[in-house]
């Protein structure tokens, strides 16, 4: 009994914090299972795990940059316009200057940067809000696209698609599997738990007692049996398939910017900006700078995440990236944001935005229509958002929601039961 | 006295909130047709005693007894009261700036003929009630088109629209200029001649005297006393002894000032209002903190003092004209908040839930959050660190949390205090600027937080405290500037500060030096 209560406690973090996690996770779980069972099988195989990761990967991306916008306190409607727009110049830029691909890509990348710092300047310095600038932005970019296309497609050569549609190469001995996913898969594995030995050495050094070490090993143990599968499926695809590119791309920025939003003095104003943005101005943080950061950020994740598809699909077209806002701002709600700012997770809106992404290739591997699959996602958006409502209403965290303050939570779990007789003598003193 | 009906009686009221005795036995009684002054300091409980007279705290929360026009009244909301003919007209006035003059008068309580509003007798009607407040405009201007004083004058038109018997005034003129200040007192004994009865909140001592038949002081959310204007002969002074009597000793910790030298000043500080740029809200302000000395500022609400702190603190309110900084002898410019907290200097904010914390945030980062760049090693924060920080601050401070993990928002108002007083320290700040810094905190941490300004001033820090309360600046500071009007308007000694001197400086521009 005491060993269920010590791996409730602490398989996923916290006390408070468990419940919120284990519910995002849970229902990820959940939904992979109930489609493994209902597809006969179909959803866990190796081609559809790399077709979903392609073809979710740049909708995580702009997830990514959408979540910061959000707990910033803003929105950006403009990101599947950004994306088209940036996927066209991209285009036309190695198949009429002859720009080669990898100078293609970063010129992509600066198409991004000048736009955000066009939209950051409206949204930061003028004060127009976001949702006014990128409601414009979507229009202007948009029609910026037909505009330069001609309304046409324009196809990219073959070096470039390798960012879309690419996969880790063949190399080493045969093994069966393919090495570079294998390998990756270690480097994984590898990771997961040193940053659990991290975990406990930080909680010994916070004066508090780490997770039993039988938690531990369990945690580490899962993890690496997840990644473990994982690795195994991706590397056991057709020959010449492996774990996508884009994939990998993704991976590192969301490890980049986990990273950056919970450890590091900038991501820390982006959620003091929106937590209140008075106080942030008078603790000395820059809040126009921190602004005119997040929406240019997004911008440029955009024009990478329009390039990314724009190499998935050989071509450019005029109606790339149409409807990429709603989904990524789906994710970003789905996985725990506030929509007032200033809560929200990396991490969480991942969770998010492959929650949608299983309901979507679940629903049509079952040959649910186009048509069902909007309503079913409709729904889901507004269950998971509503029960995170009526959670806090109730004073009671939120379960899918505000879910894991990073890995930060994991980290730092609260004792148990903090030693009385420090807070006694607190009290009597106080009221004398 | 007895001649005349009485038109409200409550009776010892008493009204608590958790761990705070707002109001604890106290007694109005307000004659039909008078005008009725309510006096007391900040937090006397003024307010709250309206709330409960007008129904937002309902009946059954409070304990006593409301008798109004003869029956016992138990309002249930504000609806109810103002049914009864109980209207409260509040400082921040409750106008819709884009709607017309008709349109608010009848807000709410619009007329209507078969389900439509009826805007032909609306406009008709707000015409006869704007003649009764003497307001000349077209009843389709819109309320932002007009002054403050005139929009006052269409809340009372409102009142009377909802058939007022008596009306409560909640600081009315402390908006308001000269000018529209008269008008409006003209106004009221004009009320009084038509049988309006009227009780008004004032700080404005003068006013009071010269317009109130009867005042009620209120201390403490206890009732002083009840004076008769004419009868008893009051003036400003007996006012002022009736508002700040009251034992000083045993509310503050032992100290021994060690006061160095003079590291602080500022000189000829002149600033503009952010939005309209034609009013000036610091007027050639100079002042100077010594090392270890706590220096108070006294003003009325709205005096400037807010406003004079937070630009010095790196220019974050209004719009600087001129007027210099000086530490440690060479001369500063401090053009963001990043610049004064770099020179040492901290601002913990009156208003600590909408501008000090990000009620989001747990202790540990709220702790750490004016001053990452302490606990950060090559761009990257230390949890480890900003944990220790915290902890130590959590147990230096008393801050009652069972763990630095815990949500700030989920804090009463004396830790959520403490916490700000823990970012602000944490930031190792030569000069604090504290504003208002126990508004809202029950007696005990009140104490607590005196000892900790205490400390701080004791460690060679110089202290600034902006505080509402006299009692609480006599007892804490070793020199008070007293502010009027965005100017300062005196500087007195600890020996010779007293509430009625300060109050004297904090009503008037004439100049008293006692140093």
């Amino acid at each position: 009994m005491s060993r269920l209560k010590d791996l409730q406690k602490n398989l996923f973090g916290g006390t408070t914090s468990n419940a919120r996690q284990f519910g995002m996770i849970f229902t990820l779980v959940a939904i992979v299972v109930l489609f493994q069972i209902l597809t006969d099988g179909l959803t866990l195989r190796s081609d559809n795990l790399i077709a979903l990761f392609q073809q979710n990967s740049y909708i995580l991306i702009l997830a990514i940059g959408m979540l910061m916008v959000i707990v910033a306190g803003h929105i950006d409607l403009s990101v599947g316009s950004v994306a088209a727009f940036a996927g066209i110049l991209v285009a036309k830029s190695m198949t009429e200057w002859d720009l080669p691909w990898p100078a293609a890509i970063v010129f992509g990348l600066a198409i991004g940067a000048i736009i955000g710092a066009w939209q950051g300047f409206w949204v930061a310095y003028i004060g127009v809000p976001a949702f006014i600038v990128t409601l414009a932005g979507m229009l202007l970019f948009r029609g910026g696209n037909q505009y330069i296309g001609n309304a046409n497609t324009i196809p990219v050569p073959e070096g470039f698609r390798e960012i879309g549609s690419g996969f880790l190469p063949e190399f080493g001995p045969n093994t069966g599997y393919n090495n570079g996913t294998l390998l990756l898969g270690l480097v994984a594995a590898l990771a997961v738990v040193w940053r659990e030995l991290q975990a406990r050495k930080t909680r010994r050094a916070m004066d508090a007692d780490p997770a039993p070490m039988w938690v531990s090993i369990l945690r580490m143990a899962v993890m690496v049996g997840v990644i473990a599968f994982a690795a195994l499926r991706f590397a056991s695809g057709r020959v010449g398939t492996s774990f996508p590119i884009s994939g990998l791309i993704l991976v590192v920025l969301v490890i980049a910017y986990s990273f950056y939003t919970r450890n590091t003095a900038g991501g820390r104003h982006i959620y003091a900006v929106g937590g209140n943005s008075r106080a942030a101005e008078l603790s000395g943080v820059k809040l126009k700078r921190v602004n005119f950061f997040v929406m240019m950020n997004m911008s440029v994740l955009a024009s990478l995440a329009g390039m990314i598809f724009v190499a998935r699909s050989a071509a450019s077209g005029p109606q790339d990236g149409n409807g990429w806002e709603l989904d990524a701002i789906a994710a970003v709600f789905i996985g725990g944001a506030a929509v007032a700012g200033g809560i929200g997770t990396i991490s969480g809106s991942i969770v998010g935005g492959l929650v949608m992404a299983v309901l979507n290739n679940g629903l049509q591997l079952m040959g649910v229509g186009t048509d069902r699959v909007q309503i079913i996602k409709g729904l889901v958006l507004l269950l998971a958002v509503a029960i995170d409502v009526y959670n806090k209403s109730q004073g009671r965290f939120s379960i899918v929601g505000s879910l894991m303050r990073p890995f930060r939570r994991e980290d730092s779990v609260p004792p148990a039961s903090p030693p009385d007789a420090e807070r006694e003598p607190a009290k009597a003193a106080v009221s004398g | 006295m007895s001649d005349v009906p009485t038109l409200l009686e409550m009776r010892s009221i008493t009204k608590e909130f958790p761990g705070v005795k707002a109001l604890s036995d106290v007694n109005l009684v307000v004659r039909a047709g008078e005008i009725h002054a309510i006096c007391g300091e900040n937090g006397a409980g003024k307010s709250t005693l309206m709330k409960v007279l007008s129904g937002v705290y309902p009946h059954g929360t409070y304990d006593g007894k409301i008798v109004y026009q003869g029956s016992e009244s138990k309002f249930s909301d504000i609806r109810a009261s103002e049914k009864a003919g109980i209207v409260i007209i509040h400082q921040e006035l409750a106008l819709i700036p884009g709607m017309s003059i008709a349109e608010n008068i009848f807000l709410g309580n619009e007329p209507r003929k078969r389900g439509a509003i009826d805007w032909k007798a609306a406009n008709r009607m707000a015409l006869d009630l704007m003649a009764r407040v003497g307001l000349e405009e077209d009843p389709d201007t819109l309320i932002k088109d007009i002054g403050v004083g005139k929009q006052q004058l269409v809340e009372i038109a409102k009142a009377f629209a909802k058939d007022v018997k008596l009306l409560i005034l909640d600081e009315p003129t402390a908006a308001l200029n000269e000018a529209d200040s008269r008008h409006l007192l003209d106004l009221l004994r004009g009320f009084r001649s038509r049988g309006v009865t009227s009780i008004i909140i004032s700080h404005k001592l003068n006013e009071i005297e010269a317009i109130a038949d009867q005042i009620t002081i209120l201390r403490d959310g206890r009732t002083v006393e009840t004076l008769d204007v004419k009868a008893d002969g009051v003036d400003e002074d007996r006012i002022v002894r009736g508002m700040v009597g009251r034992e000083l000793s045993s509310r503050f910790p032992d100290h021994t000032p060690k006061i160095g030298e003079v590291f602080f000043e500022v000189r000829n500080w002149n600033v503009r209002h952010p939005i309209s740029a034609d009013r000036q809200v610091c007027k050639n302000e100079s002042f100077v903190v010594r090392r270890g000395e706590i220096v108070g500022f006294a003003g009325l609400m709205g005096a400037g003092r807010t406003e004079l702190a937070m630009s010095v603190f790196g220019r974050s309110y209004g719009v600087y004209e001129s007027g210099t900084i000086i530490k440690d002898g060479k001369e500063i410019v401090l053009k963001s908040v990043a610049d004064a907290i770099d020179h040492g200097l901290a601002y913990v904010s009156e208003d600590r839930k909408a501008i000090g914390l990000n009620l989001l945030d747990d202790i540990k980062s709220s702790t750490v959050a004016a001053k990452l760049s302490k606990i950060s090693h090559r761009g990257v924060l230390s949890e480890v660190e900003e944990y220790q920080a915290a902890e130590a601050y959590r147990k230096e401070l008393r801050t009652k949390a069972p763990t630095v993990d815990e949500n700030v928002g989920k804090l009463s108002g004396g830790n959520q205090q403490k916490v700000v007083l823990a970012k602000w320290m944490f930031t190792d700040p030569d000069l604090l600027i504290l504003d208002e810094p126990t508004r809202g905190i029950d007696v005990g941490a009140k104490y607590e937080i005196y000892g900790i300004i205490q400390r701080l001033a004791e460690q060679g820090k110089g202290v600034v405290v902006i505080s509402s309360e006299l009692p609480e600046l006599i007892g804490l500071c070793d020199r008070i500037y007293t502010v009027f009007e965005g100017a300062i308007t005196g500087e007195i000694a600890r020996a010779d500060a007293t509430p009625e001197t300060l109050m004297k400086q904090m009503t008037s521009t004439k100049k008293m030096l006692t140093r």
